[in-house]
């Protein structure tokens, strides 16, 4: 997937139980390591992954630890230059981002003047936003506009998106210029 | 950010003014106390005595909206007491240029101002030039129109005792800041001016920028390690999206949108004729702009179609955030997509933006949660659902390490994130949703005849055949491709016009110069030299980790001193060499044309003290806020003479009388932004769990509140309700003789999560920068009474 330097310590972890008795001898009967080395345990044989910090702009290193499809445990990249292993709160807890009961699992709808959310399937979603969207753009497209070729709509915006990769933001601009939108924004001012 | 994170361990000081990295970029503090342990300095500049402040060698409080005051009079202190870098100066910035008869400077107006637009007339504030274009110049800097006198005259008025009157901070205070930090005008030391939204966020926020980039500039820190200008970002990838012309202005690289407006980008030719300088780096802009187009528009941007650049739409006006609102309180929009953002918290005059979405037909969100504005036509927003007609559509996303992609720190470094995990539930990463939706739309318009449809029909989307697109594909359009051989692109200086080369973002041109060879991925941390870190991700532009790193060198080339050294000519080699990848054509000899040219970017190769190009005036000028407790001691001219001010009904304005309490809000380490990400998990809901304000002792003696008390904040745009944190972080200002209350706060609560809490931005003006249209979140008058 990914080579990365592996220090003796993250050789430990990720070569799980083989590498924990070697440790075991090494360590000896020393009660602190030993108790440090309990807790190794939980993520032995756990996959793990680097990524990068999804809050402010630092852009610290966190290494997601991850066995029987979830989330068992991240720390910081003891890799990146510039964390070296270490984060703050919020870095910390990365993993309720995929635990918490809050996340949304299923596409969901509110229909003119109701009062609750319908789930419905992505399908019959991208179907109807494809249709609001062209039905919106055809009506108010311009093509022409004082004698110049202007070739875009001032009914439709698109918001937000510092959160997403780079990729995606090309992706974004690319698509919402080419639908014409000019009403274009994310949260650089905000 | 000029410079890079690790790199601010190497400063002799850091001046930290409009931000809170303790707080905000915590482990940003890591290389802060590292250089802390190197003898370096800090500086605390802020309202409120934060926990930057609490690590720091120097605090000065200010009050919220007065930097310009504080800088300027920095400038002045620095010029008076003889500690700038004159040879820096003389060579690097255009001190020397002789400005136009014409200009001129009268009670805080520029020349050319025109009251009725409130607008200036720019080409009142020329540069003298010779006859073949090029700038007149007085390199003794003594020529009584030079920049640099007309600077020096213009920052006389800003004298150590107006200043503090105006900032409110103590005398003393404000000297030892100006001295801690003035030191670094010498040879061999370097400063670095960190900042974030507390800067930007005012009616002046371009203009407070550019001022400490005039003090970084005449102390000569711009360029060194340990220096530069260097803007702390909030979220994880808004370099990264606003590199990608997430923004209405710009398409991608800073590459300028074409406008309606402006009868010139009729055509390409007009476009390119008039965005083109004829010197400086930005000479070559053609070929970013023909690459990019080739990018967009395929086999479908040929020459006789002008490279499809009538594909583009073309705006006639601003649509940034305040207006976008504005047109949709209106109801001038009928659709909304809303990419993991939540502005009914984090929008300005909060109350007033969320009304504003009941005007929508229909509105596309997508998140990791049910945000405040998703579900803004609920009866916890406030609402009556009955009487709201907009139909929203809710998708679930994918988090950050249930997807791969890159993305790109304040550093400039583009950093990829591996894919950890399938996503959560049937939430799906924004790249497949983009991609498929495209896919629909291009289905829905297929075959169609209409001039209308081209356009969109003309749009070159190839991706892979699957439903998921092959991210591997878009990143090489990023890159860009030779498509005369089909072969990647080794970077952009390999461009062209001709429409033999395509690029998605020319800036970050480079990052995948061969197959299999995404610099992004790099991960070999080993210290290149400099603590650089080279070959760890991939810097934009050309990996490049120090900005305008030809000025750490003197006009021949040698550095400056041996301690700043960051690249110099090697007159063997004939070519520059160090520690990092030269800002600069490598193999250009200082005594060639343009060999000094440090600032290539400019059309003159060097700084601009002078910018004859911002809308509110070519030096930094004090305005107070919209919302201001005291009269302007600079001029007659109360607040920023060339900010658009919206009709009353969109935005009320507050005056002391009614509201005599200056407030500001920020932000705290447990939430982030508008809390959506963090308020909808446990540990960090628990850390911070409430909505407070922050007060003096004093302040809450007057009018008879208790720590923890319940208390109802008023602005003229609304009320909200939060507990009263009384602290000694806070002290009244003395602000022209008179007493002055400030108070701060958090701007992470809404009603939905785990945590919730009144929104602050309910308080907050719709009013903005006079450049950027940011709004004014940091300076806004209120009143605070208790709620029972």
């Amino acid at each position: 997937m990914v080579e990365m330097n592996l220090n003796r310590r993250q050789f430990l972890k990720l070569s799980g139980a083989t590498a924990a008795t070697l440790a075991v001898v090494e360590l000896g009967f020393n009660e602190k390591k030993a108790y440090a080395k309990t807790k190794e345990f939980k993520i032995a044989k756990a996959t793990v992954t680097p990524t990068i910090c999804c809050y402010c702009g630092v852009g610290c290193g966190i290494l997601v630890h991850t066995k029987n499809n979830t989330v068992v445990y991240t720390e910081g990249d003891p890799d990146s230059p510039i964390n070296e292993g270490k984060l703050c709160s919020k870095g910390t807890t990365l993993r309720q981002l995929y635990t918490s009961e809050k996340r949304l699992t299923k596409p969901l709808y509110r229909a003119p003047g109701s009062n609750k959310w319908e789930e419905k399937d992505w399908e019959w979603m991208l179907d109807t936003i494809a249709k609001r969207t062209k039905e919106t753009r055809d009506n108010s497209f311009v093509e022409v506009e004082n004698g110049v070729t202007v070739n875009k709509t001032e009914k439709i915006a698109s918001l937000g998106g510092a959160a997403l990769d780079n990729e995606e933001t090309y992706l974004l601009s690319k698509l919402m210029r080419g639908l014409g939108i000019t009403y274009l924004e994310h949260q650089a001012r905000i | 950010m000029t410079n890079h994170w690790n790199d601010l361990q190497h400063t002799d000081c850091a001046l930290i003014i409009g931000a809170n990295p303790a707080e905000n970029h915590p482990i940003s503090f890591r290389w802060l106390t590292k250089a802390k342990e190197n003898g370096g300095k800090i500086v605390s500049v802020d309202p409120r005595f934060t926990r930057t402040s609490s690590q720091a060698d120097v605090y000065a409080a200010l009050r919220s909206g007065t930097d310009i005051p504080f800088v300027g009079g920095m400038i002045n202190y620095a010029i008076e007491n003889n500690l700038i870098h004159k040879e820096y100066v003389a060579k690097y910035t255009n001190a020397a240029f002789i400005v136009k008869e014409g200009y001129d400077f009268k009670d805080g107006l520029f020349s050319g101002y025109d009251e009725a637009k409130r607008a200036y007339d720019k080409t009142k504030w020329g540069i003298e030039t010779t006859e073949d274009g090029k700038p007149v110049k007085d390199e003794t800097l003594e020529h009584p129109r030079s920049v640099f006198q007309l600077m020096k005259k213009h920052y006389s008025r800003y004298d150590v005792k107006t200043v503090t009157t105006v900032t409110g901070t103590p005398e003393e205070d404000y000297l030892k800041v100006c001295k801690t930090f003035c030191e670094t005008g010498k040879v061999g030391k370097a400063g670095t001016i960190l900042y974030a939204m507390g800067t930007t966020q005012h009616t002046v926020g371009s203009q407070n920028v550019r001022i400490y980039a005039i003090l970084q500039l005449l102390l000569g820190n711009i360029g060194l390690p340990g220096g530069g200008i260097n803007a702390m970002r909030g979220e994880s990838n808004v370099q990264g999206s606003t590199d990608f012309g997430l923004l209405f202005d710009n398409l991608t690289g800073y590459l300028g949108a074409p406008k309606a407006s402006v009868p010139e980008h009729a055509t390409l030719k007009g476009y390119l004729e008039k965005e083109t300088p004829k010197t400086g780096y930005w000479s070559n802009k053609p070929k970013f702009v023909v690459s990019l187009l080739k990018s967009w528009y395929g086999a479908n941007a040929t020459k006789d179609n002008e490279f499809g650049y009538q594909f583009l739409p073309k705006g006639n006006k601003n649509y940034s955030h305040m207006n976008l609102f504005n047109a949709m309180s209106k109801g001038e929009l009928d659709g909304a997509f809303l990419f993991g953002t939540n502005p009914i918290v984090g929008g300005p005059n909060a109350g007033k933006e969320k009304e504003a979405l009941g005007n929508l037909k229909w509105m596309v969100a997508i998140d990791l949660w049910e945000t405040e504005t998703s579900a803004f036509w609920q009866k916890e927003a406030g609402s009556d659902p009955s009487k709201i007609n907009t139909e929203v559509f809710l998708l679930p996303a994918s988090s950050s390490f249930e997807k791969e992609g890159s993305i790109s720190n304040s550093s400039r470094w583009m950093q990829y994130r591996w894919k950890a995990i399938d996503s959560r539930g049937e939430a799906r990463p924004d790249l497949d949703i983009i991609h498929e939706f495209a896919l629909k739309l291009k289905k829905l318009y297929a075959n169609s005849p209409k001039s209308a449809d081209k356009p969109f029909l003309a749009l070159d989307w190839n991706y892979g055949n699957g439903e998921e697109p092959d991210i591997d594909l878009v990143a090489k359009e990023i890159n860009g491709y030779d498509l005369k051989t089909g072969k990647l692109i080794a970077n952009f200086g390999a461009l062209l016009d001709d429409g033999t080369t395509s690029c998605g973002n020319w800036i970050y041109s480079g990052f995948y110069p061969e197959e299999g060879k995404n610099k992004s991925k790099n991960r070999d941390n080993k210290d290149t030299g400099g603590e650089h870190y080279l070959n760890w991700s991939y810097a934009w532009p050309m990996n490049r980790r120090i900005l305008y790193n030809r000025a750490s060198a003197d006009a021949s080339g040698q550095p400056w001193s041996k301690e700043k050294a960051v690249i110099w000519w090697d007159a063997a080699q004939k070519k520059w060499v160090g520690k990092d990848v030269p800002d600069f054509k490598a193999v250009t000899a200082p005594t060639e044309p343009g060999g000094t040219g440090a600032f290539m970017m400019n059309k003159d190769g060097v700084a601009l003290l002078f910018a004859p190009t911002l809308n509110d005036g070519p030096f930094p000028e004090h305005y107070e806020p919209y919302e201001s407790p005291i009269p302007n001691a600079f001029s007659a001219q109360e607040m920023n003479p060339a900010t658009v001010i919206f009709e009353e009904n969109f935005n009320k304005r507050g005056f002391k009388v009614d509201y005599p309490i200056v407030a500001t809000t920020y932000r705290v380490s447990e939430h982030w932004q508008s809390g959506t990400m963090t308020r909808n998990q446990e540990w960090l809901s628990e850390l911070a769990g409430h909505m407070f304000i922050e007060m003096s002792e004093e302040l809450a003696k007057e009018i008879g509140i208790k720590n923890k008390d319940k208390v109802i904040v008023s602005s003229a745009r609304g009320e909200i309700k939060a507990y009263a944190m009384v602290t000694k972080r806070y002290k009244p200002f003395t602000v022209r003789g008179k007493k002055v209350h400030q108070i701060g706060m958090p701007w992470h609560f809404g009603f939905k999560g785990f945590a919730t809490g009144d929104t602050a931005n309910r308080l907050t003006p719709h009013i903005g920068d006079a450049n950027t249209m940011i709004p004014e979140y940091k300076a806004f008058l209120c009143n605070v009474r208790r709620a029972d």
